[in-house]
């Protein structure tokens, strides 16, 4: 029992919860400026796959990591276009378009991945972002060593909070994104364009999650797989509710699943011999359940979400 | 006033929807400081027109033009908001478009600061807006979610955001429809005030009283054409009423009350919550009679309705329905024989998306000429709802249509034939014509007046004191969740019942409830 206590206290824990955390910091915050501004981006998952499949790519074929990092990004960004011609201009179910655009881009990934690779059993492996090690990170106990482990791709999810959370609450750009996410109508009425508008959150929101893919591919592991997402965008758009839309409470859910996670590996490893794995693998997700019950009852959707706005119809 | 040079100049504006013409070529000149009202049955064209103007719809036909600085006319480009708001129109719509998750202050920021811009001046903006108030007195609080604000004070909001952005042209699309009296008085207040100032008011409405008592110029609408431009001064009811219907206004005739038994007994009934609390409630209501409830909404009435539609608990006191004790929830209030109006048509009343035919027979869902073997009876509802389309005169495509296409009138008087169907021994009618023409709320009078000539008592609870005085046998009045005595009608005027409302019992009220306690 003491043992299963004293993993809280292990900077190898923390670093483990931060490092899952952070592609699902890169979703919720693309999900969150989405559903903000009023669109549904279920594509996320596929998304997260393509992201991950490019980045990759990119890097495997002779680019650099950073190139890798900005060709996910434009390939999210184009994916969520996609999803706004139908969504946003066409005004169609933003389920369906999601759904599709997630089967769409996971298919098209691992075609691609064949098509590059045909005849190779193990893909090949890139060298992935490397740890930071700010010296004057190593001073603080527990933390220090934790955080001294990330990549410049965790910074950056940490820097995405942050702009993410200024842009919302501070700017006129962010105001209207909030606006447009409640009443369209009132947008149009203030001679801003909704299309405009739902394009460029979607756009941005789908190359911030396509980022939570590249992670995985350029930091956290050195390959690409197949089902290496594994359900991980899914759990983002879990979080955007439990979040309350708010990038602050996104970080903080973020966290508190990658805790779950880190914590039930090490629980297996304590505890594995006397109860199933699978009921350790299933931890993180029931907890998230709970917490997105208590959360989710006072959750305050954007009024407009999922609602298509087609001009001069109430 | 209308030698002055129009600051606004609408010429043959024409504009059809399908096969139904909303305007034909209609022309409109407003100069600045004038107060224009655009008066027209629902459906006429007004805010059509007004939607053209600042451009939701462009024009099939017709030129709009707008007095630039140096009061030279310049063509206005149709079909972009942006141009209106940018030639100063603005438009405080019937449904606002203001962000419910946004502060009164950031929905005014919205669109007035550069999109892209790295800070919200807000506190240069809210100095700006504390002047406007103090100019105009249309006080509101600008930090508070526009969720939890009241109606008036999110129109005060609307006014103010269209004068933030330098309107030269405010539109006004009923904007009592959704007030209390008192919040109108206020309204018409500021809109004065800001005539003078220079500002040039059109203001779309269907309320005679409230045109004849605010506007400087009358514009009349019918079927899409402009069938008058009249001075206010001068103008009366019955002739603006016949230009906008088309002929002589109907007033209903008073009937005599048959008093037969009581259908209704309220025995110290106490119910609802918050400001809506019916407090220790007393009266009786017989056949053939129909009883006024007069107040400001908020006095009690969601709890008096509530119990009688049973939406409603009673905590305590007594309710009787033809002697017998009530039932406790709707559809036990709808087989004592209870036929219900409620409030809010569109929230409580229907189910958008079910058809006009569903909508009718929504109430009675187990009765055997809807229903046999738990399958609905498709053809019987259909020739009932084609019946009640006929006899009720409800404008719609047909049976099968969805009933949120239908316009608020034509609602209202399916969900009359829904409440009167079977004869009901009461009817609870609340705010029956709230937001409804002329048209409507003489065929929802004449209905009501028919039924209780039928044996049915109706309690009637409006605050509209033309309706209760030309309506009702005896008026009772609500403030602060209590009900007073019913007064026979000829014994009150409008002063008496105002004062009730209020809270100063005095006149008929008076003696009478000095001798009941």
């Amino acid at each position: 029992m003491m043992e299963a206590l004293e993993i809280i206290g292990q900077a190898s824990f923390w670093a483990a919860a931060i490092r899952i955390a952070a592609p699902l910091i890169f979703g919720v915050l693309g999900a969150l400026i989405c559903e903000r501004a009023g669109v549904l981006n279920l594509g996320i998952e596929g998304i997260f796959v393509a992201g991950a499949m490019t980045g990759w790519l990119t890097v495997s074929m002779g680019g650099d990591l950073w190139l890798g990092v900005a060709v996910a990004a434009l390939v999210g960004a184009a994916l969520g276009l996609l999803h706004g011609v139908f969504t946003v201009i066409l005004g169609l179910s933003q389920h369906v378009t999601g759904l599709s655009i997630t089967l769409l881009a996971t298919s098209t990934a691992y075609f691609g991945y064949r098509v590059a690779f045909p005849s190779v059993t193990t893909p090949p492996v890139i060298e992935p972002f490397a740890p930071l090690n700010p010296a004057w990170l190593s001073a603080i106990p527990i933390l220090g060593p934790a955080l001294g482990q990330q990549t410049a791709l965790v910074w950056l999810a940490f820097l995405c909070v942050a702009v993410t959370a200024f842009v919302l609450s501070r700017t006129p750009l962010g105001l209207a994104l909030r606006a447009v996410g409640d009443n369209p109508a009132a947008v149009e009425a203030q001679g801003l364009s909704v299309t405009g508008l739902r394009m460029g959150a979607l756009a941005a929101g789908s190359a911030l999650m396509a980022l939570g893919g590249a992670f995985l591919t350029l930091s956290a592991f050195n390959s690409f797989f197949f089902g290496m997402i594994n359900g991980r965008g899914w759990v983002c758009i879990a979080l955007t509710v439990f979040a309350s839309w708010q990038p602050g409470k996104a970080l903080l859910g973020a966290l508190l699943f990658g805790a779950f996670d880190a914590y039930q590996v090490r629980l297996q490893t304590l505890a594995g011999s006397v109860v199933p794995t699978q009921i350790f693998l299933m931890l993180p997700y029931l907890l998230s359940i709970l917490a997105l019950v208590l959360a989710a009852r006072r959750a305050d959707y954007p009024r407009a979400l999922m609602k298509p706005y087609i001009k001069g119809e109430r | 006033m209308a030698l002055a040079p129009p600051l606004l100049r609408l010429r043959g504006i024409g504009m059809r929807f399908g096969d139904l013409i909303a305007n034909d070529g209609i022309d409109l000149d407003v100069a600045a400081g004038e107060i224009v009202a655009l008066l027209g049955e629902n459906g006429a064209g007004k805010t059509t027109l007004m939607n053209i103007l600042f451009g939701h719809y462009v024009a099939d036909a017709g030129e709009i033009a707008i007095a630039d600085e140096a009061g030279r006319l310049a063509p206005l480009t149709q079909g972009s908001p942006q141009a209106a708001l940018a030639a100063g129109i603005g438009m405080v719509h019937q449904h606002f478009a203001l962000a419910h998750n946004l502060s009164g202050l950031e929905n005014i920021m919205l669109g007035t600061v550069p999109l892209f811009g790295l800070r919200l001046p807000r506190r240069e903006v809210r100095a700006r807006l504390k002047q406007l108030i103090a100019e105009t007195g249309l006080a509101v609080d600008l930090d508070t979610p526009v969720r939890a604000l009241s109606v008036g004070e999110r129109q005060r909001i609307e006014i103010l955001k269209a004068l933030s952005r330098r309107a030269r042209v405010l539109v006004l699309d009923e904007p009592t429809a959704v007030l209390a009296p008192l919040d109108a008085e206020h309204l018409f207040g500021a809109i004065r005030t800001l005539a003078a100032r220079g500002l040039a008011v059109i203001f779309i409405s269907h309320k005679l009283s409230e045109v004849l008592a605010l506007a400087h110029r009358i514009v009349v609408l019918r079927h899409g054409r402009k069938v008058a431009d009249l001075p206010a001064e001068g103008a009366d009811r019955e002739t603006l009423a016949r230009h906008m219907i088309g002929h002589a206004l109907e007033r209903p005739e008073p009937t005599a009350p048959r008093a037969g038994p009581p259908v209704l007994e309220l025995q110290g009934v106490t119910c609802g919550t918050g400001r809506d609390r019916l407090r220790d409630a007393t009266l009786t209501l017989r056949g053939g009679e129909i009883v006024g409830i007069a107040g400001v909404s908020g006095n009690g009435q969601r709890g008096l309705a509530g119990i009688l539609s049973g939406l409603e608990r009673r905590e305590s006191g007594r309710v009787l329905i033809c002697g017998e004790p009530a039932g406790a929830t709707a559809r036990q209030m709808v087989a004592r024989g209870v036929g219900r109006l409620t409030e809010d048509r569109h929230h409580d009343g229907i189910a958008g998306d079910l058809t006009v035919a569903e909508n009718l027979i929504l109430e009675r869902t187990r009765s055997p000429q809807v229903q046999r073997h738990g399958l609905l009876r498709r053809r019987a509802i259909r020739a009932e709802a084609e019946a009640a389309i006929r006899a009720f005169d409800v404008r719609c495509p047909g049976p099968d249509a969805p009933i949120r296409l239908l316009s608020g009138g034509n609602i209202q008087k399916l969900l009359l034939a829904r409440a009167l169907h079977g004869h009901p021994r009461l009817i609870l009618a609340n705010q029956p014509t709230r937001g409804l023409d002329i048209g409507a709320t003489g065929e929802v009078h004449r209905r009501l007046q028919e039924a209780a000539a039928g044996g049915a008592g109706v309690l009637l609870i409006s605050e509209d004191l033309d309706e209760l005085l030309a309506l009702a046998h005896r008026i009772a009045v609500l403030h602060a969740g209590h009900l007073t005595p019913a007064i026979e009608t000829a014994r009150l005027d409008v002063q008496t019942i105002g004062l009730a409302m209020a809270g100063h019992a005095a006149g008929a009220f008076a003696p009478i409830e000095a001798a009941a306690s």
